[in-house]
């Protein structure tokens, strides 16, 4: 986080983090864990529970439910379209 | 482009292989997609003049394989095409026949007929891919193949082709042979509001409709309205066997319905389609049954055996495929025998075999020159003494 | 927040959703390819009615089957020609080759050679991942030396084909390599292929956790992506010669990057017929 001690940039407090609110679709999920394993903020986590096939599909691991920042790596990555991030717009 | 720019109107002394490519041209062929092979490159050669003067498109390809693929591509997309070919190319076409079939695809293939097998008698006439054309491809399905016996028939069964394979949505052949694409012959062609022409089955349904189904075939002739590239319809075309919407269905009862469906769409129809002449039959106790530039020589030698009190008859089949089984089983009751001859080692005559109990007698050759009337005649002499 | 469950997804307006999910492997990366290729499909400005999606016989040409256009499943090898005829009777159309390695380049290969030298308006997509997937893993003209495959159990003797420099040298007037790990990249190389005129080439390294990994001690999707991770660099300006695919020296990355961006005249049958006055 920033301190007196860290260098700031001058337009620091206009620009913002997106935030982003994510969407699964559990029974397209396959298990590849691409989404868990790329997300740059470690934002997912396999559930415990399955869908219909079998697969655990991935969820908001806890503790991170603020930190999705929209980016949409999960979403194009995602093999089975089943997971997807919107920008939350205050 | 002008329809009369397309026919050329008038009585002409037309080569054979050239009768095909103005049967093509006044039938409206928008693609042709071929690769060059002896004896038929004089069709080809001929539409590359013609095709692109009216603003079609000719196009050769790389290979045979290519050919059909742009053949069915083309005709999915809304173009009446064509190929034309012999023995060898015919060969390579198989797979891609069995897409079109499977696709329902309409498309005509000249054949201009070779001896055989493989490379065999490039420059000369044969028989011999008969019974390719009706199973050359692997599995059941349906086509239908004209036997033109003249230079004038290349020009009306090619137009007769691409109406019929619009017609039924199924590939059309036009088993010619090197005898008659090679021959000059006086060929009529007649003014272009008198050129026939069938269009293909269009939907009742509007692009996007979610009811549509575009393989279901609800009507009592087992064709399915077609739907062609860039309507709006969006419908998947599938080589796998499918269900009525186009998607894949491999499993055993969509599977076995689309195929008997794609069966009978000929085989329940084959009455409206089959074709032949009748020559002295009324009163023949022996047919000659014969196609193609045989037909020509068998036609001389029932001439002659009638002057010798013969009572023989000929039986021309000009649409071999569906075969004619029951004007053969019609024809079982009257006469004593069946005399086929044939450019080729046995092929129609299996057929004739399969619907009548009576002796049939083949007249063979295998191919290289033309059948003469001699041996034909030789045969019907002798099977007369003998029945 | 926590996740939302849902039913559908932003890019099922491009799939036939009802087919959905795919019978791809977990982990396939036909998938995010796959993806790629809607997005764009959205992003080119072309209406849906307007694009064609053809392909042979394999796993990737399942693929036009589940988009939501007119599509094509066609006979192994074949697609391109076929395609080319859709495009030369429907030149209005945007008409997309959707198809794998072995189906483009064994028994394709022909056809594929004579599509670029004429420079045929179509855009091909081939996904390469190094084996024949669908009959279960055996070698093809893109495996990698040394590789192992169900037809190649003592490792693979065979030079693979080097596809960037394979189509340049063709002809080809558009030639990307990405995989489907760049999906951002990818997407971008088929829009450009979708604005340009003549043949364009995107080949689009894929996980086959099945078909290829396992039979190479690769653990999972995840492993065999990593793998591209680490290894991949992007260069637009490679000397295509030396792009091969080498899985054993490690030294030698996987070069991305859009490669080729040319204009040639595309094939036009009628083309003689302007000069000549008519």
């Amino acid at each position: 986080m920033v301190t007196l001690q860290t260098r700031q940039p001058l337009d620091v407090k206009k620009i913002s983090i997106p935030r982003g609110q994510l969407y699964i679709i559990p029974e397209r999920c396959k298990g590849c864990k691409f989404c868990i394993d790329f997300c740059p903020l470690d934002v997912l986590e396999e559930t415990s529970e399955m869908n219909a096939k079998g697969y655990h599909y991935p969820v908001v691991a806890e503790g991170k439910e603020e930190a999705c920042i929209a980016c949409q790596f999960c979403s194009v990555i995602c093999p089975e379209f089943a997971i997807y991030t919107e920008e939350i717009v205050e | 482009m002008s329809p009369e720019e397309r026919v050329l109107t008038g009585s002409h002394f037309l080569l054979g292989d050239h009768a095909c490519a103005e049967g093509a041209m006044a039938a409206g062929c928008d693609l042709f997609a071929g690769y060059p092979i002896t004896p038929s490159t004089e069709t080809a050669e001929r539409l590359s003049a013609r095709l692109p003067a009216v603003g079609a498109i000719f196009v050769q390809m790389e290979d045979e394989m290519a050919s059909v693929a742009a053949l069915v591509g083309g005709s999915l997309a809304g173009a009446r095409t064509m190929s034309a070919t012999s023995g060898p190319g015919f060969s390579l076409m198989m797979e891609n026949i069995g897409m079109a079939a499977m696709m329902e695809a309409p498309c005509v293939i000249v054949n201009i007929q070779r001896g055989a097998p493989s490379t065999g008698l490039p420059t000369l006439v044969g028989q011999a891919d008969m019974m390719q054309a009706k199973w050359g491809s692997h599995g059941d399905y349906e086509i239908i193949a004209y036997s033109p016996s003249s230079p004038q028939e290349c020009f009306d069964y090619v137009i007769k082709a691409f109406n019929m394979s619009d017609r039924w949505r199924v590939p059309v052949f036009v088993m010619a042979d090197e005898l008659i694409g090679h021959m000059t012959e006086r060929v009529v062609i007649p003014p272009a509001d008198q050129i026939p022409r069938v269009e293909r089955k269009r939907p009742r349904h509007k692009p996007g409709d979610p009811s549509f189904l575009p393989f279901l075939a609800e009507d009592e002739d087992l064709v399915p309205p077609i739907v062609h590239a860039g309507e709006g319809y969006r419908v998947n075309y599938d080589s796998l066997t499918h269900d009525e919407k186009g998607y894949p269905a491999t499993f055993p009862e969509p599977h076995d319905k689309l195929v008997r469906r794609l069966v009978n769409k000929i085989r329940l129809h084959a009455d409206q389609i089959i074709e032949y002449e009748e020559i002295f039959l009324d009163d023949a106790d022996l047919a000659v049954i014969a196609y193609g530039s045989t037909a020509r020589s068998a036609r001389r030698a029932v001439n002659e055996a009638r002057r010798d009190g013969i009572r023989v008859g000929l039986l021309r089949l000009i649409c071999v495929w569906p075969f004619p089984e029951n004007k053969v089983r019609e024809l079982s009751n009257q006469v004593k025998a069946f005399v086929v001859p044939e450019l080729n080692l046995g092929q129609i005559s299996r057929e004739v075999e399969r619907f009548t109990s009576l002796p049939v007698i083949g007249v063979n050759h295998a191919g290289g020159v033309m059948m003469a009337p001699d041996p034909i005649l030789d045969t019907i002499r002798e099977v007369a003494k003998n029945a | 927040m926590p996740e939302i469950k849902v039913e559908s997804h932003p890019i099922d307006s491009v799939f036939r959703t009802e087919r959905l999910p795919h019978i791809f492997c977990p982990g396939c990366g036909i998938g995010p390819a796959t993806h790629a290729y809607a997005q764009a499909i959205l992003e080119s400005g072309i209406p849906k009615d307007q694009h064609a999606c053809v392909s042979g016989i394999g796993c990737t040409a399942r693929v036009p089957g589940y988009m939501d256009v007119d599509s094509y499943h066609t006979t192994h090898g074949r697609s391109i020609p076929f395609a080319m005829a859709i495009a030369l009777v429907k030149p209005e159309m945007e008409v997309t080759v959707f198809s794998g390695d072995g189906d483009l380049f064994g028994i394709g290969g022909n056809h594929f050679i004579h599509a670029a030298r004429r420079n045929i308006d179509i855009n091909v997509i081939c996904i390469n991942n190094f084996n024949y997937g669908m009959t279960g893993g055996q070698l093809g003209p893109t495996t990698p030396l040394g590789a192992k495959a169900s037809t190649a159990p003592y490792g693979n003797t065979e030079p693979p084909f080097n596809l960037p420099y394979l189509a340049s040298a063709c002809g080809a007037v558009f030639v990307a390599r990405w995989t489907a790990l760049h999906v951002r990249q990818l997407k971008e190389a088929i829009l450009r292929a979708m604005q340009k005129k003549g043949f364009t080439f995107i080949e689009v390294l894929a996980p086959c956790p099945v078909g290829f990994g396992s039979p190479n001690d690769i653990g999972d999707a995840i492993e065999e992506v990593w793998l591209y991770r680490e290894r991949c660099i992007v260069d637009h300006n490679a000397y295509l010669p030396e792009l091969e695919i080498d899985l054993r020296r490690k030294d030698i990355p996987f070069v991305m990057g859009n490669f080729v961006d040319i204009e040639r005249p595309p094939f036009d049958p009628l083309a003689m017929m302007k000069n000549r006055g008519e």
